[in-house]
């Protein structure tokens, strides 16, 4: 599965290293480096204008980096050959906006893609439509149409649909970000069933109290590049001043 | 030479109605057919194909549909291939129609929100599988109200068929007029029968947008 050639130990999921991308002018990741051990959950923090999503995104190669190394799940990311089918079949990402196909049921939504892309056959679909949407609270919603559940229903729908490809890991782009805060709780609760289940997990996130809970490893973001990196305890003890700054409004 | 307007003449509008009434739905399967090819081509990730279709619709927007008309009815057969009205206006029409509908379809493809395409890339659908199950259903809600709007112009653009010979309804009121000389009321029948094809049409626009203002809410916030 990994290329032994090079060395990469099997271990990280997920490796970033030296990660450079500019919007034209802009510079937004100036050299990122972390990585993302199997089993394990990294919450990306920062302020707006960090690089945090551009750096998730890139993982998923939703943006190209202009330099560096990105490997996840033995893909070269940053390989112009990748093939981005497989590997978005082994990542899930669930986005700010949930995304859910407005035109289908929330059993269709979830069946599609495992239908199409992996060939399976419906029946077999429609049993594990049933199973994620249980593991989100949501069996009784498989007939419905997004536009009739809460923002926070269809956040978890969105969340089951990523699940049924049974992705290796999965990728969290401020998902309770559009929401209430009465109903951040209910995904973020979903997100903590899913990391005790043992699924590898990058999420960016505001939320530093549940970055604080969930979190193995903690990357702060500061101007394109990695400031700070450790366990969710150094939230409690910031030792730059930019953590701290960011740390004490935050909360 | 004379003589009063008598069922006879009604029935000749009747039939140049029908007419007009065929050569729309021949305009709008095939000018159908070749816009949806053109807006696929519009959103090609291919750039050659996306700049030869944008060239097409460039094309066909700056020329109007009544010279479109000659070039295909008196243009073609000094080159070999002789035309019948029918096949010169059919021609013509699709070869306009789908410029402006490929232009329609290509905006309400584009208007689906671009996190509905990242969405369906995240779960590793094929290209072809994104277009056909995520973007395509969407697109044709958005699309439908100004399609059918654009089916008025449709309608009426068929009179220009009466310049190739082609007795449509307009034609079919000017060789009745030219027998009994009464421009006003065979020409203010025409209108009507023109009115009453698309009204019918146009407030379907209306009431379909309506609808879809109504559905569009359903859409994510971007």
């Amino acid at each position: 599965m990994l290329n032994q050639a090079t060395g990469t130990p099997p271990d990280p999921v997920v490796t970033l290293r030296d990660v450079h991308k500019s919007f034209g002018p802009l510079k937004v990741l100036e050299g990122v480096s972390f990585e993302v051990p199997r089993g394990t959950v990294t919450a990306i923090i920062g302020r707006s204008g960090s690089g945090k999503s551009t750096a998730l995104r890139c993982i998923d190669r939703f943006e190209t980096i202009d330099r560096g190394e990105i490997r996840v799940c033995g893909h070269r990311v940053d390989a112009p050959g990748l093939d981005l089918r497989r590997l978005r079949q082994d990542v899930g990402i669930v986005f700010q906006s949930y995304n859910l196909f407005p035109h289908l049921t929330i059993e269709q939504n979830i069946t599609l893609a495992p239908t199409a892309v992996k060939g399976m056959p419906r029946a077999e679909a429609r049993a594990l439509a049933a199973e994620v949407l249980a593991q989100v609270g949501l069996g009784d919603k498989l007939q419905a149409y997004p536009e009739q559940l809460s923002g926070g229903q269809q956040q978890r729908a969105a969340i089951a649909r990523s699940l049924a490809m049974r992705p290796k890991v999965m990728l969290f782009d401020e998902v309770t970000s559009a929401l209430d805060p009465e109903l951040t709780g209910e995904v973020l609760k979903v997100i903590e069933v899913l990391a005790a289940s043992g699924m590898t997990m990058v999420m960016v996130t505001h939320e530093m109290g549940f970055a604080r809970g969930i979190a193995d490893e903690v990357v702060f973001m500061h101007r394109g590049r990695v400031h700070e990196r450790g366990p969710a305890a150094m939230l409690e003890a910031p030792t730059t001043p930019e953590l701290r700054q960011f740390v004490g409004s935050g909360l | 030479m004379n003589g009063s307007l008598n069922a006879n003449h009604l029935l000749f509008l009747g039939q140049g109605a029908l007419w007009t009434v065929g050569l729309s739905l021949i305009a709008l399967i095939g000018g159908g057919a070749v816009g949806f090819l053109v807006a696929l081509c519009r959103v090609s990730g291919v750039r050659a194909v996306r700049v030869a279709s944008s060239a097409y619709v460039q094309l066909i927007q700056g020329t109007p549909l009544l010279v479109i008309m000659f070039l295909t009815f008196f243009g073609l057969p000094p080159l070999g291939f002789s035309v019948s009205p029918l096949a010169a206006a059919g021609a013509s029409l699709t070869i306009y129609v789908g410029a402006y509908l490929g232009e329609i379809w290509r905006g309400a493809i584009q208007s689906v929100p671009r996190p509905q395409w990242e969405a369906a890339e995240g779960l590793a659908l094929s290209r072809t599988q994104r277009m056909a199950k995520v973007i395509l259903p969407q697109a044709v809600r958005i699309a439908t109200p100004p399609t059918v709007g654009f089916m008025v112009q449709i309608v009426k653009n068929t009179s220009l068929a009466s310049v190739v010979g082609f007795v449509e309804l307009a034609r079919a009121g000017q060789i009745i007029n030219n027998s009994l000389f009464e421009p006003f009321l065979i020409y203010a029948i025409v209108a009507v029968v023109y009115f009453a094809l698309c009204f019918p049409l146009s407030r379907l626009s209306q009431r379909l947008e309506r609808r879809g203002a109504r559905g569009r809410t359903t859409l994510m916030p971007a």
